[in-house]
């Protein structure tokens, strides 16, 4: 799941600015599960720039932000109130998605995009990808060396842990000691020995896209 | 060909210092004590900003040693470059007649004095090593172009840390780094010998064939100490030495006279370097003094290493 964060409330009235009339599209899947596209999020952002005297045209939720074909169905109503502006909550992907819907529209992003994530339990996500391009999981006993790692050692561990720490957050378990255990937990130590080929980042150039009928050439 | 090469292969005691560039740009401290261990060690490693504190880089103050006749053993990091960045420093130093180098991953930026740096690590140790012993063997750069003139040659080295839990992943790594081009290895600092001995045991159950220097930190207080065995990784000074230097600091201000700490610690430094020759242990040792690089050729003598 994408996890994303409220913007600073002052800064998003900043971007809406002197815009009087506004319309809101929330997203049903990610942001709704963060918490920060959701209805009662609407509901909240409603009041927030009611109070401040614009005045709220039009609210909606998008099942996905990042499905353009409903995305368009879900938008011809907000267009049709002629808002001064759109806010979309949820992820950056969906912001653009809307903004591509929203022809002639100011469209701002009510949300922070922060990783590709977990929810480890109620109200706590934690960063779980990269999307390095080239998955490692099959080598490292299922624990992201990329992502758990926060100098994305492919090789094994640095010096800089303590006591198990990272030694860029203490908060952190060492990645490395914990491949090290999983992969004898699964029997597989040898993995460990391999050394990885160094992922080159020729095929990483963005932007990317991917179609069932094939790669562009 | 690399002094330290030269050395290490023939069995002979191998010595290196470490010194860091200035966060500026007059190098006269650096090299006064450079021109003091010159003769008296193999070779002399200069820090690639070490624990992310922004320095003049190595390449600079190695360019500078070599220049006046010391012998610089470039530290190659992978925090701040690409593997574009790395190979054109090294070939840049190549140039200058440098022929030994180090490399390591670095420090993350977050935990040093420009915490905005953008971490690069597109190499880590292993990689750095393996993408120019490749050069090496191929006469290519790192996208597979030719070099023009042919690839220089480096004595590549890398570190480990002896002192580390699970154990296992150090050694494995270390594996890892001589099979990928490392013929020396530089040791973090170490103060029990017991503990080094076990490290080296296992080093040889695990089949690595390479010359390992034993890293040596002369303490300079019981503070020193301490803080280094809070906020250093891999570092654990044993508590009698602390308490040692402690009661030499309190026997010195009783007398008035100062200084006895670090008396000390260069009579404990000299004391375990000699033993580590005497009882040939390893292949060498490397002396990071932390600024008091002067303090080298004494403790050297004390030793009585000679190169």
């Amino acid at each position: 799941m994408i996890i994303t964060r409220k913007k600073p409330i002052e800064e998003l009235m900043g971007l809406v600015g002197n815009a009087k009339t506004v319309a809101i599209i929330g997203c049903g899947s990610c942001a709704t599960a963060c918490h920060t596209g959701g209805q009662p999020e609407i509901d909240e952002l409603t009041k927030t720039l009611e109070a401040a005297g614009k005045q709220v045209v039009a609210t909606t939720i998008a099942d996905y932000c990042c499905m353009n074909l409903g995305v368009k169905g879900k938008m011809k109503p907000l267009v049709a109130a002629k808002p001064d502006c759109v806010i979309c909550m949820s992820c950056g992907d969906g912001v653009q998605c809307v903004a591509k819907n929203a022809p002639g529209i100011p469209t701002y992003p009510a949300n922070n995009t922060m990783f590709l994530g977990e929810a480890a339990r109620f109200g706590v996500w934690e960063e779980a990808c990269h999307f390095c391009g080239d998955c490692v999981l099959g080598q490292t006993g299922g624990i992201c060396p990329i992502t758990q790692c926060a100098k994305s050692l492919v090789n094994g561990p640095c010096g800089g842990q303590k006591n198990g720490k990272c030694e860029v957050d203490c908060n952190n378990d060492c990645a490395w000691i914990k491949i090290y255990k999983r992969l004898q937990e699964i029997g597989q130590p040898e993995k460990l020995a391999e050394t990885r080929e160094d992922k080159g980042y020729k095929n990483f150039t963005y932007p990317r896209t991917i179609s069932l009928k094939g790669d562009k050439k | 060909m690399s002094i330290l090469k030269e050395a290490l292969e023939s069995g002979k005691f191998g010595v290196t210092a470490e010194m860091a560039p200035p966060k500026g740009y007059d190098f006269s401290e650096q090299m006064e004590a450079a021109a003091l261990l010159n003769g008296k060690v193999h070779g002399v490693n200069v820090t690639d900003m070490q624990s992310a504190s922004l320095k003049a880089s190595s390449l600079g103050l190695c360019i500078k040693l070599k220049e006046a006749g010391i012998e610089p053993i470039l530290q190659m990091t992978g925090r701040d470059r690409n593997r574009m960045a790395i190979m054109g420093d090294i070939l840049s130093a190549a140039a200058f007649g440098i022929d030994t180098m180090l490399a390591l991953t670095g420090d993350h930026p977050v935990v040093g004095d420009c915490g905005e740096s953008k971490p690069v690590y597109d190499l880590d140790s292993v990689g750095i090593l393996k993408m120019l012993t490749k050069m090496e063997e191929t006469n290519c750069d790192c996208g597979g172009n030719e070099i023009a003139g042919g690839a220089p040659k480096f004595y590549k080295g890398a570190s480990v840390t002896p002192v580390y839990d699970p154990i296992e992943l150090q050694i494995n790594k270390l594996r890892q780094k001589v099979e990928n081009g490392a013929m020396y290895i530089q040791t973090q600092g170490i103060f029990d010998l017991d503990v080094f001995k076990r490290f080296l045991e296992k080093v040889d159950a695990a089949g690595i064939k390479t010359h390992i220097m034993a890293g040596i930190i002369p303490l300079k207080a019981a503070g020193m100490a301490r803080y280094m065995n809070e906020n250093v990784p891999g570092i654990a000074v044993p508590q009698d030495m602390i308490d040692k230097l402690a009661a030499a600091a309190a026997e010195g201000k009783e007398k008035g006279v100062k200084g006895l700490p670090m008396q000390l610690g260069i009579e404990m430094a000299a004391e375990m370097i000699a033993r580590i020759q005497d009882e040939k242990l390893c292949d060498g040792v490397h002396i990071m003094a932390i600024g008091a690089e002067k303090n080298v050729p004494t403790i050297l003598e004390k030793a009585g290493v000679k190169i």
